[in-house]
């Protein structure tokens, strides 16, 4: 394998890494108003997503800065493109992160709300112009030859941005809910749980729809299976959470975007930004590419500093594995000398 | 206005907001990790609160530089796409080392830090911290390397097909000696805006106290007087430091970007030995350097330039035609530069931006290490300020070494103008690597497009910036223990009971994570 392909799986790597993690805490987030009904379960969810949302969120920082950093064409290709609807999705992502730290800054009823549904309405914002963007970029974007958009503010944006959008979002939701299960208990577990075992089946549809389309577009055998895979998932998460097997059923779900992310990057590939102008323009990863001595210089990096990340990222999972409820925290034994 | 104006102003906006954050959160995290080391090994409770207090505020602060940090990687590719495919090849990769080495560090570990009191052993909880410190420094280092190599590129080869530079030497990149220099004078300022926190804030609160007549025995006592007597020698030290790699910066500087430096000293022609301007009389925003004429001290320039008294420094109406003989006097008739295509280059920088920047940036400093200085003394062998002038001058003083970091930065970014990629002066002329600022805009995006990022993105920092001055005002002036917010059992030695301290609240069912966040 040669280093762009190496390259190549590592963006979709970070990308569907992001979605995976990130996905979960845009989830709880959109969900607050939904399954959040009291103060105290509001406040449950946030805190099962309080220590992890912002090591999440460094997922989308560095699978964007990969991007840049082996696929420059890609990166100035990409972001002009869709240049309206990644400046939502960094409105989204800054609101959202100052509301998580700021909601606890002070205390009224009234502060809470407000700090509570600018969360949800950042995270939604930043889920869906993230889907947007993916969905445009793997579906066909307007570029010539240079790699420059062509049609105007709003011509990349059109039925595959909202496929994506719609894909990303209900995908989260699904996820959040079944991260509550996993992580609260109370109230908030059962809310999670009705909502998981109601939407679980139809939420996959929009994700699986989109893998599909890339599939029947440049797809091969390999990845139809992938996207068999995903579209089996569904039903495996479907028939645990109505056990209430929540383990598993956050595992199935983990496997539905596993399967449906490498269909579509997988068929994709080599092409990162298909034209819909004409294919003579698709950007390809050997057109995108930086020089191999760089690739050379960043897997080495990555090679020795990725699974130190993976490692302390783990720990912080571990450190916080105790499920949550909504009574006050019982002190805990000093654990220390 | 075009494009490129448009989103000139976008980045500088965006930029100096971020760098409002980052120093604080660098020089902050880098003083509340030393305090809690120092509460690990003494067990005293003053350490304690001091950490809870300035780590309250170190953490309101993280999160606004993390939010419009994301702002600023994406900013390259959205705005500026041409920038990023001419230098990808070198600056995507540092951005990209930052966020896997570093940042992803800083967050974990700073997480693990917030919701770690009482859950992780004592010693292991400490290091999270240092991790989380450990992991912003190096985080700066990365972006000062990549920023450094825009002022003074290497490790690299024009690539003869594309005409973009290759990458040759990483090893070259991160040892830049421009970027060595960038950082430790960036890190020694980010110890300036920490350093004038805990003086200015230490001081109101240890006055306010004394009029109060409370006891200068107790705990909260020694949490301001220790903050105010750390924060002063952080200060004046650290303003050593900044004279010092600022010195070598700018001997840098003479060499690679000569423009840049006789322009901050409207050095019009040039002068065997050099005189340093003090303060300058002209028509404001004139470009014509002719029409500058200062206060100057003899001989100073050429020490300052290159360590002797006598060398000649090379005026801005010379390096103006030095550089139209070698790059041109007008920039190529290709739409590709837009509507500059065709224009004469202005070599110079804005004489006025960096003639009083620079001056800003020196002045400020000073200013800061003056009040450090003053806290020293006004609080030796135990005394208490009570002047008002002094307590709220060191206040407002605060702002001081924001306004010299901001103005630093503004000053080597809009210095290295017009051109985006600076050519370095040490590489064979026909091998250099350069970039002018016109070509490197998204050709494919409207005026409109960029304007309504522009004007979202500042109302947004706008509101936040209001909210953020509000929660830190009402968070300082409540005092020591609104840092207390959590309980943490087993972390509070005995003998200092939380609800008998003056200003304590009641506990709150949110204050776990009141601390946290």
């Amino acid at each position: 394998m040669d280093l762009q392909t190496v390259w190549f799986v590592a963006v979709a790597v970070l990308w569907t890494g992001f979605l995976l993690l990130e996905g979960f805490d845009f989830g709880v987030a959109a969900l607050l108003p939904v399954l959040g009904r009291k103060p105290a379960d509001r406040h449950l969810m946030l805190r099962s997503i309080g220590p992890l949302w912002d090591g999440n969120e460094v997922w989308l920082i560095t699978a964007a800065g990969a991007v840049f950093a082996a696929f420059p064409g890609w990166y100035a290709t990409w972001l002009p493109a869709l240049y309206l609807p990644f400046v939502l999705v960094l409105f989204g992502l800054i609101i959202r992160a100052v509301a998580f730290e700021w909601r606890h800054s002070h205390h009224t009823a009234q502060w809470d709300t407000t700090w509570t549904h600018v969360i949800t309405g950042g995270s939604l914002i930043a889920a869906l112009g993230i889907g947007a963007a993916l969905g445009a970029t793997t579906l066909g974007l307007p570029v010539d030859a240079d790699g420059n958009r062509v049609g105007g503010a709003f011509a990349g944006v059109g039925w595959p941005a909202v496929l994506g959008a719609v894909a990303v979002l209900s995908f989260s939701l699904v996820h959040g809910a079944v991260f509550l299960a996993l992580k609260t208990d109370g109230p908030v577990r059962l809310a999670a749980r009705r909502f998981a075992r109601r939407w679980s089946p139809v939420a996959a549809v929009p994700l699986l729809v989109w893998a599909g389309l890339v599939q029947l577009r440049d797809g091969t055998t390999a990845t139809a299976v992938l996207w068999l895979v995903a579209a089996l998932a569904v039903l495996v998460t479907w028939t645990r959470v109505r056990v209430d097997r929540e383990g598993q059923a956050f595992t199935a779900w983990a496997v539905v975007l596993l399967g449906s992310a490498a269909t579509i990057f997988g068929s994709a590939y080599p092409v990162v930004v298909p034209s819909t102008i004409d294919p003579a323009f698709d950007v390809t990863i050997s057109d995108a590419s930086v020089s191999d001595y760089t690739l050379t210089v960043m897997t080495w990096a990555a090679g020795v500093g990725l699974p130190v990340v993976l490692g302390y990222q783990a720990w912080t999972y571990w450190v916080f594995r105790k499920r949550l409820t909504a009574e006050p925290e019982t002190p805990a034994e000093p654990v220390h000398v | 206005m075009d494009v490129l104006d448009i989103a000139r102003w976008q980045f500088g906006i965006t930029t100096v907001y971020h760098f409002l954050m980052v120093p604080l959160t660098i020089g902050l995290g880098i003083l509340v990790a030393v305090m809690h080391t120092m509460w690990v090994r003494t067990d005293k409770p003053e350490w304690l609160r001091m950490t809870r207090f300035w780590g309250r505020i170190y953490l309101i602060n993280f999160v606004l530089g993390v939010a419009t940090g994301l702002v600023q990687e994406f900013q390259f590719g959205l705005a500026w796409s041409e920038y990023s495919r001419f230098v990808g090849d070198v600056f995507g990769s540092l951005l990209a080392l930052e966020a896997l080495l570093a940042f992803f560090l800083e967050s974990t570990f700073l997480g693990l830090w917030i919701f770690g009191w009482g859950r992780i052993p004592k010693k292991a909880h400490l290091a999270t911290l240092w991790a989380a410190v450990i992991g912003s420094v190096v985080s700066a280092y990365f972006i000062i390397a990549a920023n450094s190599w825009m002022q003074h590129p290497v490790g690299v080869v024009t690539d003869d097909a594309t005409g973009r530079p290759v990458q040759v030497d990483f090893l070259a990149v991160l040892s830049n000696n421009t970027a060595l220099a960038a950082f430790s004078h960036t890190i020694v300022a980010a110890l300036m805006v920490a350093g004038a926190a805990l003086v200015g804030i230490g001081l109101w609160h240890l006055r306010k106290r004394a009029l109060a007549g409370a006891p200068t025995t107790d705990v909260d006592h020694s949490v301001w007087r220790r903050s105010v007597r750390l924060g002063g020698y952080v200060s004046v030290a650290a303003f050593l430091l900044t004279a010092v790699t600022g010195d070598i910066q700018g001997k840098l500087m003479y060499e690679q970007q000569p423009l840049k430096m006789s322009s901050a000293e409207a050095l019009c022609e040039t002068e065997a030995p050099a005189p340093f301007s003090i303060f300058a009389f002209s028509k404001f925003g004139s470009q014509e350097c002719d029409d500058v004429h200062s206060w100057t001290v003899p001989y100073l320039l050429s020490y300052l330039a290159h360590g002797d008294f006598s060398t000649a420094v090379p005026g801005v109406n010379e390096l103006q035609a030095e550089y139209e003989a070698a790059y041109g006097e007008t920039y190529p008739d290709d739409p590709s530069y837009g509507d500059l295509a065709g224009e004469p280059i202005d070599y110079t920088p804005l004489l006025a931006v960096t003639y009083w920047n620079f001056r800003l940036m020196i002045g400020m400093g000073m200013a800061s290490a003056a009040v450090g200085a003053y806290a020293l003394w006004a609080t030796r062998k135990g005394r208490v300020p009570t002047s008002k002038t002094g307590v709220y001058g060191s206040l407002l003083a605060i702002g001081a070494p924001f306004v010299a970091n901001a103005s630093g930065w503004i000053f080597t970014e809009m210095g290295r103008q017009p051109f985006v990629v600076y050519p370095n002066p040490d590489v064979p002329r026909a091998d250099q690597v350069y970039f002018f600022t016109a070509q490197a805009v998204s050709p494919g995006v409207s005026a409109g497009e960029v304007l309504t990022s522009l004007i979202t993105l500042t109302a947004v920092y706008g509101a936040l910036a209001v909210v953020e001055l509000w929660l830190l005002v009402r968070f300082v002036r409540g005092g020591v223990t609104s840092g207390d917010g959590a309980p943490t059992p087993g972390h509070t030695p005995e003998g200092t009971p939380d609800d008998d301290l003056p200003g304590g609240r009641d506990k709150h069912e949110d204050d776990v994570l009141s601390f946290a966040y």
